[in-house]
């Protein structure tokens, strides 16, 4: 903008000015629309590509439906079993995920000192950052292995499922649990303490109940890391497409319904497999409303 | 924190003696940390033992072969991938926030539905965003499985970790410095670009890392986008190329079952690349909170 300068005069400057803050504005705006763009096409090409499917197969068939064998003559489009398969390796993960989760929150809100806390605080955030292959690779190679000399069968098993994805949202549970315990006001815990109850009593029935829909926004947010996974379910889940049958047989999930067949799959199957997204999309969006609930309600 | 009830162990045995109950929350609270510490610790070191001693020279040729499943490819398919995704995803999510934080007034409709559609993206999982690349970049617009659809995915999907995080930034800087600014005579723009983003660099850039970490550990969104071609792409069409990042490459040697060794020493490299991520991440948090 500065080479002409001197042969523009001064309204002619202020002029130009006025457009390039004008025109940058309208860039901030246009890149804050992006977002807005992404959701709506996001909707749209998953809705269009998969409702209809859902309509030809029929939305009862197709939800409450208890075999997948989209191979057979004629083919069956039921995902009631992933649904459930999804459904309950998520709550199996809670299980697990959550009290561990919740108590080392506790630690480190309220116990460890500063040289403890820099230690943990990065171990934390490292457990968080590993990819998800990795802690399928772990699954494979380590709980898989644990569960068949255990239990018995092939140790692919929602069992496995579980634990590795109670294992993947720890991090998210603690990290959020912790953030919410240490904004409790310090004089909850002083006053707790000044009634005559120990450090432990005060922490459990006072500070825990004050940052009750803290921590349950910190539960909903694991929920949804562990219904969205995939790859790590994938490699330990046994994935067969039937309706569960117990912790130590394997489970299909909705996410790895997907991923398994969308490599082949075509017309009628691959519509029902989109659908199967639509299915997931919803339960995440109805995840996500619960989320921002407790958020208001927590502040 | 103050220790405010810092007692001897004798008297903490005593308090101890008389409520069990509190004992007992203790060695809860206790157990749950180590075991948390413990799988982390047991994790990192079960893969590095594995891991490590397949790490071979041969493993960094340049030419993957099914004799020789080279990570070379995959590991220059992961650069490019995530510098493209970022030169897509950094700008716009920067000028987003830019937006929110010093262009949207107050109670502005638009900032409560662009507020909602990011929540909205963060919580979407990776395969949907998987599937949406494939029905739209790969199958609408007609680039097939490529480079360019993977790292419009990845863009989308790490867009609203960038403006959460830009956003934070921006809002830290402090309101005199923007007025500095303006009584100096400065117009609005200049002040954005030459006195609020210079003071939010270290922020954005700790958002930026966490984006490329997101990137690099990603799979489901890839494996229907990238495609799962272990090849560095060439040419003047180099875009349109079908490739795989490190954590597909595994995920193939894993799946395939016959190249465990070789997926436990590609876990390796992934993990120093996620660790060296996190150190650096926390490095620019720490730059900060110092500034």
């Amino acid at each position: 903008m500065g080479e002409n300068k001197a042969a523009l005069t001064d309204k002619e400057q202020r002029l130009m000015k006025k457009y390039q803050e004008r025109i940058m504005k309208g860039v901030f705006f246009a890149a804050a629309s992006v977002s807005v763009l992404a959701v709506i096409l996001i909707c749209l090409f998953l809705l269009i590509n998969g409702l209809p499917v859902m309509g030809k197969i029929g939305v009862f068939d197709f939800l409450l439906g208890r075999t997948w064998r989209p191979n057979n003559v004629p083919p069956a489009y039921g995902i009631f079993p992933m649904i459930l398969g999804s459904i309950y390796v998520t709550v199996g993960a809670v299980a697990i995920g959550v009290p561990l989760g919740l108590l080392t929150a506790v630690f480190m809100a309220r116990y460890c000192s500063g040289t403890w806390y820099r230690f943990l605080k990065p171990a934390i955030n490292l457990l968080a950052g590993i990819p998800s292959v990795v802690y399928g690779f772990f699954g494979l190679v380590v709980i898989v292995p644990l569960i068949r000399d255990v239990f018995g069968g092939t140790g692919s098993s929602m069992l496995a499922a579980a634990i590795l994805l109670g294992i993947m949202i720890l991090p998210t549970i603690t990290s959020v649990s912790e953030a919410v315990l240490r904004a409790v006001p310090q004089n909850y815990y002083e006053g707790g303490l000044a009634l005559g109850a120990s450090h432990e009593r005060t922490i459990f029935y006072i500070l825990l109940p004050a940052a009750k829909s803290g921590i349950m926004a910190a539960v909903v947010l694991g929920i949804g890391r562990a219904i969205g996974e995939t790859m790590a379910v994938i490699m330990v889940a046994g994935n067969q497409a039937r309706m569960p049958a117990g912790l130590r047989k394997g489970v299909r999930t909705l996410t790895a319904n997907i991923v398994i067949e969308m490599g082949y799959a075509a017309e009628l199957h691959r519509g029902a497999l989109i659908a199967t997204a639509v299915v997931l999309f919803f339960f995440i969006l109805l995840i996500n409303s619960l989320l921002s609930w407790l958020k208001r309600r927590a502040v | 924190m103050v220790k405010l009830n810092r007692k001897a162990l004798k008297h903490k045995l005593e308090a101890y003696k008389r409520s069990p109950q509190s004992l007992v929350l203790y060695l809860l609270v206790v157990v749950a940390t180590v075991l948390t510490i413990g799988i982390l610790l047991y994790l990192i070191g079960y893969i590095l033992i594995t891991g490590i001693p397949h790490i071979t020279p041969d493993l960094f040729a340049w030419q993957y072969t099914t004799a020789n499943v080279s990570l070379m490819p995959a590991l220059i398919n992961t650069v490019l991938m995530t510098f493209i995704a970022l030169l897509i995803a950094a700008p716009v999510g920067i000028f987003s926030a830019i937006y929110l934080v010093e262009y949207a007034k107050r109670g502005n409709k638009f900032v409560g539905v662009i507020r909602l559609t990011t929540e909205t993206l963060s919580g979407i999982p990776s395969i949907v965003y998987g599937l949406f690349g494939l029905l739209f970049f790969v199958t609408t617009l007609g680039w097939g499985m490529s480079l360019l659809a993977g790292a419009f995915t990845l863009a989308i999907m790490i867009l609203p970790l960038i403006m959460r995080t830009a956003e934070e930034a921006l809002k830290a800087v402090p309101d005199a410095y923007r007025e500095g600014s303006f009584g100096l005579g400065a117009g609005k723009l200049r002040t954005v670009f030459k006195i609020v983003l210079p003071s939010a660099v270290p922020g954005i850039v700790a958002g930026i890392i966490l984006g490329i970490g997101r990137i690099v550990g990603e799979t489901a969104a890839l494996i229907y986008t990238a495609g799962t071609v272990a090849e560095i792409p060439r040419g003047k069409d180099f875009l349109f190329d079908s490739t795989r990042t490190l954590s597909v490459h595994m995920y193939a040697l894993t799946s395939e079952g016959l190249y465990i060794n070789q997926a436990a020493a590609t876990a390796v490299v992934l993990l120093m690349i996620v660790i060296l991520i996190n150190w650096f991440s926390g490095f620019m948090a720490k730059k900060l909170t110092k500034a």
